[in-house]
């Protein structure tokens, strides 16, 4: 490890209630553990009383006029940082907009990346884990997120909730692939890993580098001796807009993974905001297992049913999973042909994913539907439809985290 | 002597003034000490626990943020206390400034239904003002009892002096 990637990264924390909240802790541990460290920006206090005339949102909060001083002074440079963390209570409305405000001021004004959240009292470090390490990773290996070709003989492996990806390439080209359901997580990774060395040819001793992703990555990782270990939001911005062929420039990802949603905003394939969202498994590829299940199609098999269906003739909200399956029992006992319940279910979603999570994401074009639930034609159809722009889904686009990690990985036979 | 609630509940002008006149005030930062120098707590300053907000669900139900919940955890308990209460509007962030104004209309609210003396007066923006100012909360914290009826009974019982006004 290079000395700028062990150093210690300092994020500025932005934030209102989260003392009070008792959940200041919970951050700091999650901070400790990417070896991370927040700082306060100093400001003066006689600015807290002018401040909402100067950025230009008056709010009657103090706390949330400190948090429009304090952008001002990472924005300004009064305060050196690496990284931003924003975060106000979970339900405030005066809070969300400050949050949402002060995210796009520093965005639009600087170059330091940054994370929203809103807390609640049960904000465990676990939760936070994922999205400080992305952050900490953006500060940390700028230079390895540049990477543009992979390079040599190297393996990815994407261990998610539902299934293991794994891909093997060289000199810039796929040349294995398996993708498993994840029951045993190591096991499940050996499976996916040996399928994609078996197609590809080659042995393991051959392989040059590996990267890990996904929620199994520090076990397989461990296990395997990966040279990378990554969490997924960096890691399949990169194998997005890789795959994608749109690494220079804007970008929107979006992947809906089996368990949680992301929505991330690249430029140049470095990730600047992103949201995690997961509060239900409606809005994720697991609702699609569901429906399939009760429709009787393999998941396989659902989107080309969806297209053929109208969603307008099917009411179905997905907010919760239990409900959604509720809705999608009632419509079938009414009559709802199977198409047009298919095509219900895949508006719902990205009907969730529009208003939980693009709400916080500027979305830029293109737009790039990524993770399993992309193959389901109906799901970037409704997309489409919901934004009213193009939306694109690359070849591969279920194995973005693992080709990611390949891509990445490349990076360390040169180091 | 009267306890008084003071309105940025962190003006250390205003508690300087309760206290002047014998009264205590009721403040922030005696609940901030606590919590900090509590022995079954660790990790002060900022060792406010996910318990906390809980504690607030007394005052605010749970769909109100936490932070106005665990503020209110700390804030509640002396609002209970309160025999008398002083409400400075508009002030500037460093006269007294409570971080969230949510948490600022409920504590209002909540004292001014107490059925206690409030009294409320604008933050001064004029040297006369300031004047005036200091007068309306001396006037006003002359005419609280300097000593609770029950405590000087009790004492006449026990057949001591009557206590003075001040501390």
């Amino acid at each position: 490890m290079s000395a700028e990637e062990s150093a210690v990264v300092k994020i500025a924390l932005v934030s209102c209630g989260s003392e009070y909240a008792g959940v200041q802790p919970e951050f700091e541990e999650a901070a400790a553990k990417v070896n991370a460290k927040f700082v306060f920006p100093e400001v003066d206090i006689a600015s807290i009383d002018t401040i909402g005339r100067d950025f230009g949102l008056e709010v009657a909060s103090g706390d949330l006029r400190l948090m429009m001083a304090r952008a001002k002074a990472v924005v300004e440079g009064t305060t050196n940082v690496d990284g931003v963390f924003i975060t106000t209570c979970f339900r405030c409305a005066e809070g969300a907009i400050v949050r949402n405000e002060v995210r796009r001021y520093i965005h639009k004004h600087s170059r330091i990346p940054v994370i929203s959240y809103s807390f609640t009292e049960s904000t465990t470090a676990g939760t936070l884990l994922t999205r400080l390490e992305a952050l900490t990773t953006i500060a940390r290996r700028r230079h390895l997120l540049t990477r543009e070709v992979q390079t040599g003989l190297t393996a990815g492996i994407d261990s998610g909730s539902t299934t293991t990806k794994a891909v093997i390439m060289r000199d810039n080209k796929i040349i294995g692939k398996g993708w498993v359901p994840t029951t045993k997580v190591l096991e499940s990774a050996e499976e996916a890993y040996s399928i994609a060395l078996k197609e590809a040819g080659v042995s393991r001793e051959e392989v040059q580098a590996m990267g890990t992703t996904g929620y199994g990555r520090f076990l397989i990782g461990n296990h395997l001796k990966a040279q990378l270990i990554q969490e997924e939001i960096t890691v399949n911005s990169k194998g997005a807009v890789y795959l994608a062929g749109r690494q220079k420039g804007p970008a929107t990802v979006i992947d809906i993974g089996g368990m949680d949603n992301k929505a991330i905003s690249v430029e140049d394939g470095i990730p600047g905001m992103f949201t995690m969202g997961g509060i239900c498994a409606g809005a994720s590829g697991r609702f699609f297992e569901m429906i399939s299940k009760r429709l009787g199609v393999d998941i396989t098999e659902l989107g080309a049913l969806a297209v053929k269906g109208m969603h307008e003739k099917v009411s179905m909200n997905s907010y919760c999973i239990v409900f959604g399956i509720q809705s999608l029992v009632n419509s079938l006992a009414k009559g709802s042909t199977p198409e047009d319940v298919a095509a219900a279910a895949c508006y719902s979603v990205v009907e969730q994913i529009y208003e939980q999570q693009l709400q916080e994401v500027d979305v830029r074009e293109p737009l790039i539907l990524v993770g399993g639930s992309s193959l389901i034609e109906g799901v970037p159809m409704a997309l489409g439809k919901l934004l009213k722009i193009d939306v694109l889904v690359p070849e591969n686009s279920h194995l973005i985290g693992a080709v990611g990690s390949a891509l990445l990985a490349s990076g360390f036979i040169e180091e | 002597m009267a306890k008084v609630f003071i309105y940025p509940l962190n003006s250390l002008i205003l508690a300087d003034l309760v206290e002047r006149f014998g009264h205590k005030p009721l403040t922030m930062m005696s609940q901030i000490r606590e919590k900090v120098t509590g022995l079954s707590l660790d990790s002060p300053p900022m060792n406010i626990t996910s318990e906390d907000p809980k504690l607030g669900l007394k005052y605010a139900a749970i769909e109100v943020p936490a932070g106005v919940r665990g503020r209110m955890s700390l804030m509640g308990p002396l609002i209970e206390q309160t025999e008398a209460a002083i409400i400075v509007e508009n002030p500037p962030a460093n006269f007294g400034c409570i971080g969230c104004n949510r948490t600022n209309e409920l504590i209002k609210y909540l004292i001014r239904s107490k059925g206690v003396p409030v009294l409320e007066v604008k933050y001064p923006e004029s040297d006369d003002e300031a004047r005036d100012f200091v007068n309306k909360i001396a006037e006003f914290l002359e005419t609280l009892p300097r000593e609770k009826p029950e405590e000087n009974e009790k004492a006449k019982e026990e057949g001591l002096p009557e206590k003075e006004g001040k501390e």
